[in-house]
């Protein structure tokens, strides 16, 4: 699964792209994990390339979540495509992870 | 011929034991049911582990000495292939509760309707079958496809298939199962009040874990349904059983509603799930306003019960209503277009259905016909409840 990744002053900004189903749920489980390293001082998913994610993929996204809020690391999701937000927001998952509308936002407001 | 089935009935009342063998004379006597009978769950403990043969265990709750949920919670020391299935009263919250946590398998309400109750013991000991069958293959180290057969297995035996056909409404419901991804299933209890609960539900992953997730989740709601009698606290109920121990985040998008069949009001609710589909009289349709819960199994209950709302409409004569998955909704042709939910919303222009049958095939026919040659990417899943005219 391609990722860009980039790190500023402790945000890691990690940027897939895609689609995300069942198919390569785990590979992008495992993408996500190494992008991370312990001197993040918050995480920041610019969702902006997907263009569709399946509910497997949206488990992923809960298990990052989970990894992250058990350091205590803020983290946020943004920039999600139409598609994409309305599966957040269907499946209530806005109400769990933190959705910012753009990159500078998220950068801006996530603490 | 193969084994019967056996089965052990834990009551005190001694007149359920003449009633059982007079109800399912014709199953005992071709070799499908074989029943035994202890009086409460001390003497059941005694059989079971003099026998290891019992398939299926059938408790009430309150009993001298031993009683059903000490019973239950002792199964698991037995080292047993066996299943549970809870005799409770209806809304006895607290025992449904325990008895969930404590892995029954399904539930039948007091009084026993034996119609009922015969129905869950089919179902109980083919999803057994199936159980086995995996476990046993499983043994033998199987590839990806066929752990997806079985979890595809698994899935089919825990549907109903025994349709509510009422004078004053019917139910109709089918599921077809894509092949890599999906798992939703679809299921319904009654209760005492007439009220018919009604649910739909898709789970995040497929695979044997996920079908195992899925069982835990038919259980807790329809335990939820019959324990707490309204769809809110059914979700806010499963939920709690659900996310106090799933590791690995699974969760299952559900929709549930009750349909009052005196008054023809239906209440819902929903867990991150598609909002139902009326289709009135004259064949016009709506999209019912989403309720705003999460999927369950994920949030805490806090979070969760917040943000969980429960709608009420009602369905007039000849009116249907209609929940389905995403499998439904997210169809794709072959030029990577989605069905979606305008053209469910035009389906039934001028050809409002006249039972709940109908409604559910013409969602299947319309959906196969607009997938055309595309390869189903997700299940398909869609219940109707209709409303009979007169």
């Amino acid at each position: 699964m391609e990722l860009a990744q980039e790190r500023d002053a402790g945000t890691n900004v990690i940027s897939p792209a895609g689609r995300v189903d069942g198919s390569n749920s785990a590979e992008f489980h495992e993408s996500l994990m190494a992008a991370l390293s312990g001197d993040d001082n918050r995480v920041i998913l610019d969702m902006g390339g997907i263009d569709y994610i399946s509910s497997a993929g949206l488990r992923v996204l809960l298990l990052l979540a989970q990894h992250l809020g058990g350091n205590s690391t803020p983290f946020a999701v943004c920039s999600l495509a139409a598609s994409v937000d309305e599966v957040f927001r269907i499946s209530g998952f806005n109400q769990i992870i933190t959705v910012f509308g753009t990159l500078d936002e998220a950068k801006a407001q996530l603490a | 011929m193969s084994q019967p089935w056996r089965i052990l009935v834990v009551d005190d009342e001694p007149d359920l034991e003449p009633l059982v063998l007079q109800r399912m004379r014709r199953q005992i006597r071709s070799g499908k049911y074989q029943f035994e009978f202890a009086g409460n769950g001390l003497e059941a403990l005694e059989k079971l582990r003099a026998d290891d043969s019992i398939d299926l265990v059938l408790s009430d709750i309150n009993m001298p000495q031993m009683d059903g949920l000490t019973l239950l919670s002792q199964l698991g020391s037995l080292d047993q292939d066996l299943r549970a299935v809870i005799i409770s009263a209806y809304g006895d919250m607290g025992n449904i509760r325990t008895a969930m946590n404590r892995g029954a398998f399904d539930f039948v309400t007091k009084p026993v309707d034996f119609d009922d109750l015969q129905i869950t013991i089919e179902r109980t000991v083919e999803h057994l079958r199936q159980w086995r069958e995996a476990t046993a293959s499983r043994d033998k180290l199987v590839t990806l496809q066929n752990e997806l057969d079985i979890a595809t297995n698994v899935q089919q035996s825990i549907l109903p298939s025994d349709f509510p056909a009422t004078a004053k409404y019917e139910i109709s419901a089918n599921m077809v199962a894509a092949r890599n991804v999906g798992g939703d299933f679809y299921d319904y209890v009654n209760a005492p009040d007439d009220r018919m609960f009604a649910t739909v539900a898709d789970v995040s992953d497929k695979g044997i874990p996920a079908a195992l997730f899925m069982m835990s989740s038919r259980t807790a709601l329809k335990g939820a349904a019959i324990g707490t009698g309204s769809p809110r606290e059914a979700l806010i109920e499963a939920n709690r059983v659900l996310q106090a121990d799933n590791p690995t985040l699974m969760f299952v998008t559900v929709i549930m509603a009750v349909y009052d069949p005196h008054s023809g009001e239906v209440t819902y609710s929903s867990a991150g799930h598609d909002p139902p589909v009326v289709i009135r009289a004259d064949g016009s349709s709506e999209q019912l306003p989403a309720m705003g819960g999460i999927a369950l199994g994920v949030a805490p209950e806090d979070i969760f019960a917040k943000n969980l709302r429960e709608h009420t409409v009602t369905l007039g004569p000849g009116e249907t209503l209609l929940l389905y998955t995403d499998g439904v909704s997210e169809a794709m042709n072959v030029y990577h277009e989605e069905f979606g939910i305008a053209q469910i919303l035009k389906l039934f222009e001028g050809n409002p259905p006249k039972n709940a049958d109908e409604a559910m095939s013409t969602v299947f026919d319309a959906v196969a016909e607009f997938a055309g040659e595309a390869p189903a990417s997700d299940d398909i899943t869609c219940l109707t409840l209709h409303r009979n005219a007169s």
